[in-house]
């Protein structure tokens, strides 16, 4: 087994225990990347001095292992392009909150990975540095927005990865590439130096191998932010105290929409999650808001954003002007202006805002009566490469499930819980809970996932 | 005339904090020692850049209106005004829509009350300046605008009022009255030749004896002298007039005033109105106050220059003109009260002193301690001199009346001379030479 292979938790083990060194980690992840990571085009930018970095970090947590980031997050030692042509040259002078506490507890920032470019989309083909493969199937797509860091993961060319997501960016995919993907709380973890996408949903989190790897590194760079007014000022959690705990006597509901793409799904969600019962919870299907409204009112205030966070991106500070925004950010600025313009903004932006309370009232209305909510992340697995470049509206439709809960502000994780044998193939569950109780989430999934096959690394 | 002005000041004004509305940068624009010192990837508008609002800032502007009569928001948010200049890194920028820290106040003038319609806060844009510059070069000059962020993102209050301004003069008193009670609250330094204060006159005329407002308003910019502004308010009273007169309605426009002329010109026509798009700012949480807090804040707020006119005039009968060229500025009115204090204590005639104070009639500082000025003012203003036993009689009987004080005085507590001294001054007259009673007082006292 190469070591690069390894759990996050696996190798930090192994590190304190001086089974392994970090530099036989960085040989075998370096092997790796360079035979894997210009075929599947995952890193846009890489590292060239991490292992000197790692070595420097050995007392820390994190002990120098390499995690791939997302390039929306602004890092001072490699270029922060948000996968697009106006921003191929832009260096930044200041380093994301996130990056920064991730640095600071000793994880080495591999190099950055490819995205939706500005994470418009969820299939990482609208970069403008061409698509990421999907690592379990290379005809397919990774998912998106941070399809780049999802395949990081999953191609095993970092220990775990950070992404961002705003309705299913970090869930859908780590659905569609079979890994684990956390998304916090909005709130929880600062959006400072992260090129905005739609700020009131915005949520900086983990992709990685296992539910327990993931609660370690959102414990790195998770909490209380001055920076970031939108950050709550709370003290977060230690979320991997949350591993290994028992789920008997939790209510979960599970969302059963009876929507006709979701039919084959739904019917092996509710076969794999059997075992919640047997591990001692309550499962029991549940009515939500039809999630058709949430695509809606997430496209509308997500438009409504974006127009206005890319205004700055104006030509005169950035190299190249407004008529380098590819078509995918065009179109979202043209809606979301037309959406803001007075007279319009009654019947799109204001009614959106009026739709998204519904929703964060539907929510309280069953998180009264169940403790976590699960559904499918995705309505199916990861499409071929090519499906979103003539569908308008892919990943609002790809995303359907996770915006209702994103516009809500929720937290969740998405497992894998089935595998396709044929395709080799994911699909994905997402759990969710109320705001701030990301150890809900996070104790039912590494339930499931300990207690199910579909965790590929557990098995290797 | 057929035709009464209708006019409503738009003023905008920089606040004096420690950092500026959004980040910790220095809010000093006018101090930094060179363009472009003051900034940080907030203020500059950058990927990821995240604005934070600065409590001081808010505090003022609650405070601001708070003395202007103004009923305060208890819950408040910033928007954001999205549109597109060189001077604006973000491509929007964060000031408030509908729901202002500040409303319905109020400031009365000498020709009738002003109402506030309403005070909000907002970011400062970044400076600009056109500059011809040899960019290429080509020894050829080149026209180049140059942007200085220094002053991007200073916090800047915007105060609107209604359309209640019947004159030139009403105009310009009330922004000479703003600017005192901003300066009073010490929240505003209001230089206006730098740009500190900004003022804006939506200007329209409708019929004598008609009550509804006119179907167009003109709005006047880049006045940056309350001067230019009666002037520029006069100027579109004479061209509004005479387009009425001709059967006409003026151009709904915005226009400048261009200060060596004396006249305003078109700037921009309503046709190219921007729609401004706002909306809540989902980088900042809505603010929520209580209503102990805002009390806390009013009790904060200093004595305002007309109340304290007021209470100066009635303490020491002054008439009410003086009272106010006293209390024209803070420090300066701390100065004159303290001055006042003293010389009725000493039983002076304090309108006169006013009156050789106001008049330059004897020189001081606002350095000087009150006693110095007095005696400056008791020698210059040929006070009677008394003849010394006659004073030694009078002396001793005021001695021998206080026993209490005169026991306090040798303990140390000096301060009881004043009373001493007026004491002696009510039996003397207001014409004695203070100076003499002084003396005479404490070599007895000794």
């Amino acid at each position: 087994m190469k070591l690069n292979e390894l759990t996050l938790k696996e190798s930090l083990d192994k590190l304190a225990k001086k089974e392994i060194k970090i530099e036989e980690i960085y040989q075998d992840l370096d092997s790796a990347y360079q035979a894997k990571n210009s075929k599947l085009n995952i890193y846009l930018s890489h590292n060239d001095v991490a292992l000197e970095q790692a070595k420097k970090a050995s007392h820390k947590p994190l002990r120098g292992l390499p995690i791939a980031v997302k390039d929306n997050f602004c890092t001072r030692d490699l270029l922060t392009t948000a996968s697009t042509k106006i921003l191929e040259e832009f260096q930044p002078q200041y380093e994301s909150t996130v990056t920064k506490r991730l640095l600071e507890s000793g994880g080495i920032l591999y190099g950055k990975t490819n995205m939706d470019a500005w994470a418009h989309g969820s299939s990482t083909e609208t970069s403008d540095f061409g698509p990421t493969l999907n690592p379990c199937n290379p005809a397919h797509l990774p998912g998106g927005s941070s399809g780049g860091s999802a395949a990081a993961v999953a191609a095993d060319l970092a220990a775990a990865a950070i992404g961002s997501e705003t309705a299913g960016s970090i869930r859908q995919p780590a659905a569609w590439c079979g890994v684990v993907g956390l998304k916090p709380t909005y709130g929880r973890v600062s959006r400072f130096g992260v090129a905005a996408m739609a700020s009131s949903t915005d949520s900086p989190g983990p992709l990685a191998k296992t539910v327990e790897d993931a609660a370690i590194l959102l414990n790195s760079f998770a909490g209380p932010d001055e920076r970031d007014g939108t950050c709550s000022r709370n003290k977060a959690p230690d979320f991997s105290q949350a591993i290994g705990q028992s789920i008997k006597g939790l209510k979960i509901g599970v969302i059963y929409q009876d929507i006709k793409e979701l039919a084959s799904t739904n019917q092996i969600l509710v076969e794999q999650l059997q075992i919640l019962r047997e591990l001692g919870a309550a499962v029991e299907t549940v009515q939500a808001m039809d999630p058709h409204f949430a695509i809606g009112v997430y496209t509308v205030v997500q438009r409504a954003e974006v127009s206005s966070n890319l205004a700055r991106y104006d030509g005169i500070r950035y190299g190249l002007d407004r008529s380098h925004f590819g078509a995918e950010a065009k179109k979202r600025i043209m809606l979301g202006t037309y959406t803001l313009t007075k007279g319009r903004a009654d019947q799109y932006y204001n009614l959106a805002q009026k739709v998204r309370t519904l929703y964060l009232q539907d929510y309280q209305r069953l998180f009264q009566k169940y403790d976590v909510l699960v559904s499918a992340t995705s309505p199916s697995y990861a499409k071929e490469l090519g499906a979103s470049l003539d569908a308008a509206m892919f990943g609002e439709l790809e995303d359907m499930l996770l915006e209702a809960s994103s516009v809500s502000g929720l937290p969740g994780v998405n497992v894998p819980f089935y595998r396709d044998e044929k395709t080799n193939l994911y699909l994905g569950a997402s759990f969710i809970a109320p705001m701030w109780q990301e150890e809900k989430v996070i104790k039912v999934a590494d339930a499931f996932e300990k207690n199910t096959k579909w965790n590929s690394w557990r098995n290797k | 005339m057929p035709y009464k002005l209708v006019c409503g000041l738009e003023i905008h004004a920089e606040l004096k904090t420690k950092s500026k509305m959004f980040c910790a940068c220095k809010n000093d624009p006018f101090g930094a020692p060179a363009p472009n010192t003051h900034t940080c990837p907030v203020c500059l508008g950058m990927p990821g850049a995240l604005p934070v609002a600065n409590r001081q800032a808010i505090e003022r502007t609650i405070k601001l209106g708070l003395a202007l009569n103004c009923q305060v928001n208890l819950f408040s948010k910033f928007d954001r005004k999205n549109y597109f200049y060189p001077d604006l890194p973000k491509g929007y920028q964060i000031s408030q829509y509908d729901i202002p820290f500040c409303y319905d106040g109020y400031v009365e003038t000498s020709e009738g009350k002003v109402r506030i319609h309403r005070i909000h806060l907002e970011e400062d844009t970044a400076k600009l300046s056109h500059q011809d510059i040899d960019l290429d070069g080509d020894g050829v000059l080149d026209k180049a605008t140059l942007v200085d962020f220094n002053r991007s993102s200073v916090p800047l209050v915007e105060i609107v009022t209604e359309a209640d301004i019947i004159s030139p003069t009403q105009a310009k008193e009330y922004g000479q009255k703003l600017r005192q009670i901003m300066r009073y609250l010490d929240i505003a330094d209001c230089d206006m030749e730098k740009g500190g204060m900004r003022l804006e006159a939506n200007i329209s005329l409708r019929r004598e004896g008609k009550n509804e407002l006119p179907d167009y308003k003109v709005e006047c910019k880049n006045i940056n002298s309350f001067k230019f502004l009666e002037a520029a308010i006069n100027y579109e009273i004479t061209r509004q007039t005479e387009i009425l007169q001709n059967g006409g309605v003026p151009t709904q426009e915005t226009r400048g005033y261009n200060p060596t002329t004396g006249k305003t010109f078109a700037q921009r026509s309503k046709e190219d109105a921007a729609d401004y798009r706002y909306f809540p700012d989902p980088d900042l949480p809505p603010l929520e106050f209580t209503a102990e807090q805002i009390e806390a804040w009013r009790q904060e707020l200093p004595e305002l220059p007309e109340a304290r006119a007021l209470r100066l005039a009635t303490t020491y009968s002054l008439n009410i003109q003086s009272a106010q060229s006293l209390t024209r500025q803070r420090l300066e009115a701390d100065f004159f009260e303290s001055v006042l204090t003293l010389a009725k204590q000493e039983n002076l005639d304090c309108q006169k002193l006013v009156n050789a104070l106001l008049n330059k009639k004897i020189t001081f500082s606002l350095q000087d301690l009150p006693s110095k000025v007095l005696a400056s003012f008791q020698t210059a203003f040929a006070s009677q001199t008394v003849d010394e036993n006659k004073l030694t009689a009078v002396l001793q009987q005021v001695l021998s009346n206080n026993p209490d004080a005169v026991e306090k005085y040798r303990a140390g507590k000096t301060a009881v001379l004043g009373f001493l001294v007026g004491q002696t001054m009510r039996e003397l007259g207001k014409q004695t030479d203070v100076n003499q009673v002084r003396e005479q007082l404490v070599k007895m006292l000794d």
